[in-house]
């Protein structure tokens, strides 16, 4: 075997070996066990940045790990295994890698003293397993087995803390609304492995397929988004996207890696995996999906009391703009908004954790038991006290609010680049995008800065929680400061703007050249006109508008002229000039937030009750404040007529079929049972039976007496026997 | 007198006599005459039919004999001994008082 593949294949083995570890024999070294889990992810590690390295020398996008198996063969349906790594791949392997890292060392301060400590480390392998396997599926089918798998990981994590109904409650909630996502991508698979024929799952064969073959578009549409289905669930997006905030209820630490930086990105992962069999109007929906879900999240953030709330709608809101970035078009933007994302979200959290470790230690000396450490409205100044991790969530949330010099910066304003390009070309009601992602832009700068100024700045609520805070210690203080530096955009583009150009920045470089393509419905008569490309990354030789056929495909020419999808490659002129004034627009919304924030909240020159007041005249503090009210209609619409019906069908089902249908048989058979069993006892058994018995028994009492025991009688009745027989013999 | 019947009439009276004298006697000297009896009728028969009904220079019948009188001998040894261990034993020779086996 390639000495690759068994390296590409650590990424499996040590992960779900340090689960199967830490689950069996995790006691035996009680607090030091997680130093096995860190040795085994940390040569993961080493690893992923063995293959980021060849990724970051040899920009080209070809394939670094490919090698699949047979694994089960029924009939004519043949089922593969297979793990690749392209440059996407090995980028995305090393955030996971590093973000579990970073996790595994936080963790064990975190989760200190926990009575199920080596257990929280199973759950982290078994998750870093999942993950991994997604990120290295090279079938469709494979990324739906550890997709299940990473649902299963997130609902254990979740439900860590069992003994709390709320986190009970949180992990199913969690795990059910994700198999309504989950339905839609495994029919969507269905659809798939039956498109133009192609009986397979592989991603690189159906992509092959789609491009060479026509195929009904509309029946593309409704794969691919029944496959997007699956990211919806995952990725939190509307109307799906309850769940994440609820998700919470777990440790910290679990939050900022499952439910901030990989696993809700693994939707926008798999759907950028499929990108290439995405329709027009599925990308459109997709588009419009995530659009509104960026802002709709990031209004619910605003009001939020709780600081993982924010956090956790803040990356609802971010995740939908990297779908919405996959909607316009720019996956380039997509995946560098899931990689800076990755980074500066895990820090965040993180950071909060150590805000609320400190204040759980606080409130704990203090025998305080009713006071909310995750409150913010508990917090404030606690700058001087945690200053390490006051920097940290600073720098981050400079990123997050997208100023200049920071990652965040760079990645959303290529989205919202593309947004806007988008909007240029088609015009109409796609004006709503842009809208959208600005809007959303401006809010998060606005909660972000919120968050801080309540959290660090201004007076302590209580000066006794104030007095008991302290620094958390430096394993939960060094992956803050790793993760809050690689939140500089330096790390990832040596422009203030890598989009715009194809010389800067690794990251374009790698990722820009390989897939840049939309299927098409190209329309010869159809009225579908222009296409909607606009790839404003990393073109720069090919500035005119052209069209540009996969011939190193393997599609003749003349199949391509015919078909009705091809592929092409855009620069438009459009999401050049759409660039700058995103780049424009997005400065001033974030300033404009920031702004807003700091007048409000730090100088104090509006009273923030007012304002909310004022908002609730149209009730719409009330409104963010409730989240919408989506938990309740999906209550009052789904659950609650659910759960009617349920005791309903269950009453039907006790009270008159089991009670009395099932029971009357059961009543009518013992009934039954009793008469024949009379009858078989009195009359065959006592009769019938013993009369042969009572028959056998009185002719042996008769038959006895010629056993006389004297000879003589023997002879005597043989000598008459042989008479009588030769008398018979005779007179035949 | 040259005919078969009446020599298998003397012989079957003998074996009648034979055959009542094991039936009725009690005494175990008594039925092993009888017996003897018995097996002397079984002679005549062997002879007779030798003589009336093959050829006279095949001598079957009468080595049947030979060999039957033999037997008759050692059998009258082997079975004078029993009685005199019965006697011996119980101390009569009565078939009927022999009854320990008799369940």
């Amino acid at each position: 075997m390639d000495f690759n593949i068994i390296l590409a294949l650590s990424f499996l083995y040590i992960p779900i070996g340090l689960f199967v570890y830490q689950l069996f024999f995790g006691h035996i070294l009680k607090h030091n066990t997680w130093y096995v889990s860190i040795v085994g992810i940390g040569i993961n590690l080493a690893v992923a940045l063995n293959f980021f390295y060849r990724v970051f020398l040899n920009q080209p996008d070809d394939l670094i790990v490919s090698g699949r198996f047979n694994w089960l063969t029924t009939g004519n349906f043949n089922l593969d295994l297979g793990i690749s790594i392209d440059n996407m791949g090995a980028i995305t392997l090393l955030v996971v890698s590093l973000v579990s890292c970073l996790v595994h060392l936080y963790s064990s301060e975190y989760m200190r003293g926990d009575s199920r400590f080596s257990r929280y480390y199973a759950f982290l392998g078994l998750f870093t397993f999942s993950m991994n396997g997604i990120v290295l599926a090279d079938s469709i089918t494979m990324i739906y087995i550890f997709w299940e798998l990473v649902g299963l990981s997130s609902y254990l994590i979740i439900g860590f803390w069992f003994e709390k109904k709320s986190a009970a409650m949180a992990s199913k909630k969690a795990f059910l609304v994700n198999r309504v996502g989950d339905i839609g991508m495994f029919i969507g698979i269905m659809m798939i492995y039956y498109v133009g024929d192609t009986h397979s799952f592989n991603l690189s064969d159906i992509i092959e397929k789609v491009k060479s073959t026509e195929i009904d578009s509309t029946y593309l549409t409704i794969a691919g988004i029944l496959l997007f289905m699956g990211a919806v669930g995952k990725s939190a997006q509307l109307p799906l996207h309850i769940w994440l905030p609820d998700a919470m209820e777990g440790p910290t630490p679990a939050s900022a890696m499952i439910h901030a930086a990989t696993m809700v990105a693994a939707g926008v992962y798999m759907t950028l995996r499929i990108f290439p069999i995405l329709t027009f109007e599925a990308l459109t929906a997709i588009a419009f999906i995530g659009a509104s879900t960026a802002l709709f999240a990031a209004i619910i953030a605003i009001t939020q009391n709780d600081i993982k709330k924010v956090l956790a709608y803040s990356t609802v809101s971010q995740l939908g703009y990297m779908v919405l970035a996959i909607g316009v078009g720019s996956y380039l933007a997509a995946f560098f908004h899931l990689v800076t994302h990755a980074m500066f979200k895990a820090c965040l959290f993180l950071a909060s954790g150590s805000v609320i470790h400190s204040m759980h230690d606080s409130l704990h000396k203090l025998h305080d038991h009713d006071t909310d450490p995750q409150d913010m409205r508990n917090m404030g100044g606690i700058k001087n006290k945690m200053p390490i991790t006051y920097y940290a969530m600073l720098i981050t949330t400079l990123a997050i609010a997208g100023v200049p010099f920071f990652s965040g910066f760079v990645s959303k304003d290529a989205i919202l680049a593309g947004a806007l390009a988008y909007y240029f070309e088609h015009g109409g009601i796609t004006i709503f995008l842009p809208i959208a992602g600005f809007g959303a832009a401006a809010i998060t700068a606005f909660y972000m800065f919120r968050l801080i100024i309540l959290t660090f700045h201004g007076k302590p609520k209580n000066d006794k929680i104030y007095e008991n805070l302290h620094e958390s210690p430096s394993f939960m203080t060094i992956p803050l400061i790793i993760l809050s530096a690689l939140s500089f955009a330096v790390f990832f583009t040596g422009s203030v703007n890598p989009l715009s150009d194809g010389s800067h920045g690794w990251f374009a470089k790698a990722i820009g050249n390989g897939h840049n393509y939309v299927i098409e419905v190209e329309s010869h008569d159809s009225h579908h006109g222009n296409s909607h490309n606009d790839y404003e990354g990393n073109h720069s030789e090919e500035t005119h508008h052209h069209e540009k056929t996969y011939s190193s495909h393997n599609v003749s020419h003349d199949k391509t002229e015919h078909s009705n999808y091809h592929f092409t490659e855009h620069v438009s002129h459009a999401a050049h000039a759409a660039h700058y004034t995103a780049m424009y627009l997005s400065l001033l919304v974030a300033g404009l937030g920031i702004l807003l924030s700091f007048t409000v909240y730090y100088f104090k020159k509006l009273n923030a009750d007012k304002i909310y007041s004022f908002f609730n005249i149209f009730r719409l503090y009330d409104l963010s404040k409730n989240k919408f009210y989506i938990d309740e209609i999906y209550s009052n619409i789904i659950y609650k007529p659910f759960m009617f019906w349920s005791v309903i069908s269950s009453k039907i089902d006790w009270d008159y079929y089991d009670q009395k249908f099932i029971d009357s048989i059961g009543k009518l058979t013992i009934f039954a049972s009793d008469k024949s069993g009379k009858v078989d006892y009195d009359w065959l058994d006592q009769k019938v039976v013993d009369g042969f018995g009572n028959f056998a028994n009185y002719m042996s009492l008769k038959m006895k007496k010629l056993q006389g025991g004297v000879v003589q009688t023997y002879i005597l009745g043989g000598l008459v026997t042989l008479i009588i027989i030769i008398l018979i013999i005779q007179q035949i | 007198m040259d005919n078969l019947q009446i020599y298998l009439l003397l012989s079957s009276l003998l074996f009648s006599l034979g055959i009542y004298a094991v039936i009725s006697r009690q005494n175990a000297v008594a039925i092993l005459m009888g017996i003897e009896l018995m097996l002397n009728s079984a002679n005549i028969n062997f002879i007779a039919f030798n003589r009336f009904t093959s050829n006279l220079n095949h001598l079957d019948g009468h080595v049947f004999s030979i060999f039957i009188i033999v037997l008759a001998a050692a059998e009258a040894a082997v079975a004078l001994a029993i009685i005199i261990n019965l006697f011996k034993n119980i101390g009569t020779v009565n078939v009927n008082e022999a009854s320990e086996l008799k369940g």
